[in-house]
């Protein structure tokens, strides 16, 4: 038993000293912003950000939704919890919308 | 189906679905001189009277094959439950109509899953697309399929038992904010097809977003609707056949009648009495009384129509 206790924390360990090497990587992105897709509706709708950050959205309705920014980026069809990411290189005002549900639109703000 | 037992109740409850016929668990609406009129619940023999003259063909709609979540984890099985009933009518219907979401995520197992199930009621199906149905990259599963001989996304008419019938695209090339949407090549091709028809016949459009304004808020309606409804509203009897909303709801305005069906997969809410227009979540055992079929009947001569919403059960 004891042997398995030891082994148990050898992992507990690793694992410990894995998320420690992953963090930095984790906060280097912190810049980064999400937009929920909800019961319909893009959460935060409109978003202000900086030249460089990559936003993702994500899907956590039963129906799929699509992300479609004319002639800027288009995501594929995201099922539940499906995600998809855009870094914004260039300033500007960026209108979006779901293709399938054209109700649903948002907005990024990139300064 | 057999009923469910409810303790006390039980029995009596039993025994008034088992004197409930498939047909008996619709309600007939007739549409006389433009004035809907309920029948109520009816019972086999109105239903036999509603359905032997003339010709009925069927609506099916948003069988999502495919669709897994917790609003109904089988939407391939209660689509085959809505097609055993099909098979079980004692009056065969002349041909069926599909008013789109055939699958959920346009994915070919689903597109095959759902012509295993619906092929089994061996009748001519006319389809329409749903939005659900275009969401293959190439968008090409929906169109190999059911687009041949059709123009554009997909719109096409025909005829059959002295009734036009026009199947129309409002699920692509949507804008920003909008609703459904036809587009001006669809409307010029509907004109077109109209020409020099008699006032007389009959017209059923049918697409798979509302043509007429349900609830804008959930983007339930056509943006350009009242264009293609210009253009039919001097013929005699229209009626428009609508899904997408997953729930029965009619309207009537002069000689044209607005009807949307029910779905095959999960039921949807009531126009805003939700945050949103997503899958509505009920219990078990009520689950299929909110999900069905749609019968229409027309009897020639009479420019009258009834239109039979049949639940899958009670």
């Amino acid at each position: 038993m004891k042997t398995l206790n030891r082994r148990d924390f050898a992992v507990d360990l690793g694992l410990a000293l894995a998320a420690a090497i992953l963090l930095p990587a984790t906060t280097a992105r912190a810049d980064d912003m999400e937009v929920h897709i909800d019961n319909f509706v893009f959460q935060p709708a409109e978003l202000k950000i900086k030249v460089g950050t990559t936003v993702t959205w994500s899907n956590r309705d039963d129906i799929p939704h699509t992300v479609v920014s004319a002639g800027k980026f288009r995501s594929k069809t995201l099922d539940t919890d499906d995600k998809f990411s855009f870094t914004f290189t260039n300033a500007g005002d960026y209108k979006y919308f779901c293709s399938l549900h054209p109700h649903m639109t948002g907005m990024i703000k990139v300064e | 189906m057999s009923g469910h037992d409810h303790g006390d109740d039980g029995l009596s409850r039993r025994k008034v679905l088992e004197c409930m016929t498939w047909a008996g668990t619709g309600v007939l609406w007739t549409i006389t001189g433009g004035v809907p009129r309920s029948l109520g619940i009816i019972d086999s023999a109105q239903a036999a009277t509603a359905a032997a003259p003339g010709m009925t063909f069927l609506q099916i709609s948003d069988s999502h094959v495919g669709f897994d979540k917790p609003a109904n984890p089988n939407a391939l099985g209660t689509l085959e439950e809505a097609i055993n009933k099909i098979n079980a009518m004692p009056v065969k219907p002349s041909f069926m109509i599909h008013t789109g979401d055939i699958t959920h995520l346009s994915k070919a197992a689903e597109f095959d899953n759902a012509d295993r199930i619906i092929s089994q009621s061996k009748l001519d199906v006319h389809y329409v697309p749903g939005e659900h149905d275009f969401l293959d990259e190439e968008v090409k599963f929906y169109r190999e399929r059911y687009g041949r001989g059709t123009k554009g996304a997909g719109w096409y008419s025909f005829d059959a038992g002295g009734v036009h019938f026009i199947g129309l695209v409002n699920v692509v090339d949507l804008k920003a904010g909008g609703l459904g949407n036809l587009g001006a090549d669809q409307l010029a091709w509907l004109e077109d097809d109209l020409r020099g028809k008699s006032k007389s016949t009959p017209i059923v459009l049918f697409a798979h977003i509302p043509l007429w304004t349900v609830y804008p808020e959930w983007g339930w309606g056509t943006e350009d609707g009242g264009r293609a409804l210009e253009y039919v509203k001097s013929f005699g009897s229209v009626t428009v056949l609508n899904g997408h909303i997953h729930q029965v709801m009619q309207k009537v305005e002069g000689n044209v009648t607005f009807h949307t069906a029910r779905s095959t997969a999960f039921p949807q809410p009531a126009p805003g009495a939700a945050p949103s227009p997503g899958p509505m979540k009920v219990e078990d055992a009520k689950l299929r009384a909110m999900l069905g079929v749609a019968s229409v009947n027309f009897k020639q001569n009479e420019q009258r129509l009834a239109i039979i919403d049949t639940p899958l059960q009670g």
